[in-house]
């Protein structure tokens, strides 16, 4: 199914969200919201320590508490064979899964899981978790990502090997892998630049801040059979992920998808539920289990802070000849960080002959990380965003321009391989650079940034079903939970492809055993990949209803034409019948109507965009205020443009807080010192100003109305967008993140002592 | 552990409740009176999410004791607008596409609430500022802000 340029009449709308009223009332149901009766209140025991082994657990003073049902720790959890289980762009190792989920004989961070309880009320559950007793041995811990690369560093692991290096290493080591990504000739391609500058960047781990806490409720049958109701990104992941946890098949546990208040990555796999249903299969009731915010902060996510050292050559004329980069990544407790997708897509928006970009793998002692909003790609881009601002500035030439002259472009080949379809990055830059804001005025202390980003976006497997009712309404199932308005920008492509208005289908996201197996709402897949599962679904229906049609005309299927929510008759009496008319019928001409279509979507098509910031930053204090800010974004097609500018705002608005503020700090013994909403200060309303989102359009050829992923994108240019804004204001250059006040007013004193 | 008998109003409704000492106003909304439309985001009064109107104050329910909510008049989300028709603040918010998962959704809209009717024509930065204390991780604030405005103009159109 590809791309035809059509007149499109709910496509690009603005319609109100199927699920707003229930969600602007209270009523829709979130995670935490649900109860049964009899139901358990669980609680988990999180290590204090970084890094420490455990010589022993006792739970007996807890198991006795009145009112406790359960009580379980590591031994009673099963260690699953072994394999990987794919979520959204990351890959999920069943066995550190396991692991992370409970400790075994290690603690690898501070909030590790130790042991969890189930008890009659919340306060007893907490109350027994004061008496189990857990002796710990403590080990010297790392955080630091260079530090654990180190050959004497504090080892996490003793059966890691380093993969992909030669020769193969004799010793365990912290660094999980090293990924590679290059082409051309790398001392040929420096030797040629007229400018090479060598930069070095940190950043600090960040957490993807979702506002509603992990939670569920899980009832375990006798006979085997459980449900579990949860918030996630994906309601098939969470069953895949339980089952082969805990050895049950996948017809043994239905997952009930709640509405989900955030996830941005985090939410593409379990840290609950597994605890939850060996907790309620031991204590025979139904368990729920909710995490505090504190337990958000130190046991999910956060994403990778890095060490990045980029290079980048030149000609005079500003042509990039060379760019290398060194990524070191902290996977947290367990290998797997996004170092892969940094690697890739660092300079991918441009097209550059010699490259030669490094990645490492890095376990420390932080939870283990998890995917974030396009993850790793601001990582790399605000390293290598950087050095191309400097370049810029080296060779006195427009930052737009100098990005435009290097741009990639239809045909050109991507680092990771593939050579690029249509895409819009040029259309991007000349948007940015014709836009007022990029030509304002500025003030004191105040200066102009500029940044591109480049996301991939995936496709990948989704499943929808047309019911079509009897009064002529639409009931459209699908699997992916809802996190920002899909169910508004798939019946709008229902009813598009139906020719009637978006108010008349009716979507719903129902539980694993109500539709096939779809993948995460991740990745920006679910308006490409689930649309295109719901057009090829809504066409099989429309297919059926041009057959009923011609039955009831007695005619050919072929005489038949569907056109604003009707058949028509080609010839003959030119009649005509409403999808109402035909359902109502349908008894009689064969049965009920359903399309359906359950597909893996490939062609995604990746998203392209630059942004531009004002600052104006505080010589007296080092705070960094924004001023103004714009987004511009190929989004293919913007099926609800509202919704797709808040996938742009609310990106740009997580890198700010990055950029600005967000990170974990630790104390001496690698604990959380920031495990809150107080202390790590996300941006507030106060913070921000307006957001402009400027979406472009440059249609993916591989979708029906050519829509792109929009979700990710947005993230990856915001904090070299900051830093190259803070130079323009200041002179100085910020490359460790974040730009805290106290951090540049460091920067800022320091440039005065150089000066003398 | 020993509960507490409180008598309150919610949302217009004579209520009696037993609470146990810690158990916060978000509690009892919640777990005890079934109002899941509060939420809780933090339990440490930094997100906004749990926000209520108690006898017409804005108040974080996380930071309130069930008990001390005798004789007092609370206000929820669920209490906000009437069957027939949403309260304009709800309306903006979905004309103005001002939520994404929508988890902070019901904060906002008690928070703007409470500031329309304190203050009808606030400005943009009356705005930020009041808002202040309701976290979103998903919109940028950018259209929460314009469904706010929005409101005051159609409220304020009401009236004339
Ligand atoms: S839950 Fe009350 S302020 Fe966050
Ligand atoms: S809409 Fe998700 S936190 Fe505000």
């Amino acid at each position: 199914m590809t791309y035809e340029p059509k007149t499109l009449k709910v496509v690009g709308t603005r319609p109100i969200r199927h699920d707003g009223a229930d969600k602007v009332t209270g009523r829709a149901n979130y995670g935490a919201d649900f109860k049964l009766p009899g139901m358990l209140w669980g609680k988990v025991l999180r290590s204090p320590h970084a890094h420490a082994r455990i010589r022993a657990i006792d739970v007996s003073k807890a198991k006795a508490l009145p009112g406790v049902k359960a009580v379980i720790t590591g031994g009673d959890m099963p260690m699953p064979d072994g394999g990987v289980t794919q979520a959204g762009e990351s890959a999920i190792n069943t066995q550190h899964l396991a692991k992370n989920l409970m400790a075994r004989d290690k603690v690898l961070y501070d909030g590790h899981p130790v042991a969890a309880v189930a008890a009659i009320s919340e306060s007893i559950a907490r109350e027994a978790l004061d008496l189990i007793e857990v002796d710990y041995e403590i080990l010297p811990h790392v955080i630091d990502v260079e530090e654990a690369m180190k050959p004497d560093a504090p080892l996490l692991h003793d059966d890691l090997f380093t993969q992909n290096v030669e020769p193969k290493p004799e010793k365990p080591s912290n660094v999980a892998q090293r990924i590679f990504v290059g082409k051309g000739d790398m001392e040929k391609g420096f030797s040629e630049a007229d400018i090479v500058i060598e930069r070095h960047f940190t950043t600090k781990p960040v957490h993807q801040g979702y506002i509603e806490p992990q939670a569920c409720v899980a009832n375990f049958a006798e006979d085997g059979q459980a449900v579990v109701w949860c918030s996630s990104q994906g309601q098939f992941l969470i069953r895949d992920l339980c089952v082969n946890m805990l050895g049950m098949e996948a017809s043994d546990l239905k997952v009930i998808p709640a509405e989900i208040g955030g996830g941005f990555g985090g939410k593409t796999t379990v840290y609950l539920e597994p605890l939850a249903l060996v907790l309620s299969h031991k204590a025979g009731r139904p368990v729920k289990m909710t995490m505090s915010r504190g337990e958000v902060f130190r046991s999910t996510g956060p994403t990778s802070g890095c060490a990045i050292r980029a290079k980048i050559g030149a000609l005079r004329d500003g042509t990039i000849v060379a760019a290398e980069m060194d990524l070191k990544f902290q996977a947290g407790a367990f290998p797997g960080s996004p170092v892969g997708a940094a690697v890739m897509f660092a300079t991918a928006p441009y097209d550059i002959p010699n490259l030669s970009i490094t990645g490492w793998d890095v376990c420390v002692n932080v939870p283990k990380i998890h995917a974030y909003r396009a993850p790793g790609a601001p990582n790399g881009a605000f390293a290598f965003e950087s050095v191309i601002d400097e370049l810029a500035r080296e060779l006195n030439v427009d930052p737009i321009d100098l990005r435009a002259k290097n741009s990639v472009a239809e045909g050109s080949k991507a680092p990771y391989g593939p050579t690029h379809g249509p895409l819009g990055g040029l259309e991007c830059l000349s948007a940015a650079k014709n836009h007022p804001h990029y030509k304002a005025n500025l003030g004191p202390n105040q200066g102009r940034g500029v940044a591109s980003g480049f996301w991939i976006n995936i496709g990948g497997q989704s499943a929808a079903t047309v019911v079509v009712n009897r009064d002529g309404t639409i009931a459209l199932v699908e699997g992916c939970p809802d996190i920002g308005g899909t169910r508004a920008s798939l019946a709008m492509m229902c009813a598009e492809v139906l020719g009637i208005e978006a108010e008349k289908v009716r979507p719903s996201v129902v539980d694993t055993t109500a539709i096939a197996f779809n993948d995460v709402t991740g990745g920006s897949r679910v308006t490409f990949a689930t649309g295109k599962a719901v057009v090829e679904a809504t066409e099989d229906a429309v297919r059926q209803m041009r057959e009923r049609a011609a039955k009831m005309w007695d005619i050919e299927p072929d005489s038949v034409l569907w056109r604003d929510g009707a058949a028509h008759e080609t010839g003959g009496e030119g009649r005509s019948l409403t999808i109402a008319q035909i359902a109502s019928k349908a008894a009689k001409t064969g049965g009920q109507i359903m399309g359906h279509a359950s597909i893996n979507a490939a062609g995604a098509g990746p998203s392209l965009t630059t942004h531009m910031c004002d600052v104006e930053v505080d010589r007296e204090t080092g705070r960094v205020t924004i001023l103004r800010y714009t987004t511009v974004q190929d989004a293919g097609k913007a099926v609800h443009p509202s919704y797709v500018e808040g996938q742009m705002q609310g990106g740009a608005a997580q890198g700010i807080g990055w950029a600005l503020n967000e990170e974990y700090i630790h104390d001496e013994q690698g604990r959380l010192l920031n495990a809150g909403f107080l202390d790590y200060r996300m941006p507030v309303a106060s913070d921000l100003p307006m957001i402009d989102a400027v979406s472009g359009e440059v249609p993916n050829p591989n979708h029906p109305f050519g829509v792109r992923g929009v979700g990710e994108a947005p993230i990856v240019p915001p904090l070299a967008a900051i830093s190259n804004a803070i130079y323009d204001a200041t002179g100085v250059r910020m490359r460790d993140l974040p730009f805290s006040p106290p951090r540049v007013l460091a920067a800022l004193e320091e440039a005065e002592r150089a000066k003398g | 552990m020993p509960k507490i008998h409180v008598s309150t109003t919610v949302n217009g409704d004579t209520v009696e409740f037993l609470c146990e000492t810690q158990e916060t106003v978000l509690d009892v909304l919640r777990n005890t009176l079934g109002l899941t439309g509060t939420k809780e985001g933090c339990g440490t009064g930094d997100c906004g999410a749990c926000s209520v109107l108690v006898d017409g104050r804005l108040v974080c329910g996380c930071l309130m004791l069930g008990v001390e909510a005798e004789g007092k008049e609370i206000v929820t989300v669920e209490g906000i607008g009437s069957p027939d028709r949403l309260h304009p603040v709800q309306q903006k918010f979905l004309e103005d596409a001002a939520l994404q998962c929508g988890f902070c959704t019901p904060g906002f809209i008690v928070a703007a609430k409470a500031l329309l009717d304190s203050n009808p024509e606030p400005t943009e930065t009356e705005i930020r500022y009041w808002l202040a204390g309701n976290l979103c991780r998903c919109t940028g604030y950018d259209k929460i802000v314009r469904a706010v405005q929005d409101a005051a103009l159609e409220m304020k159109g009401q009236q004339a």
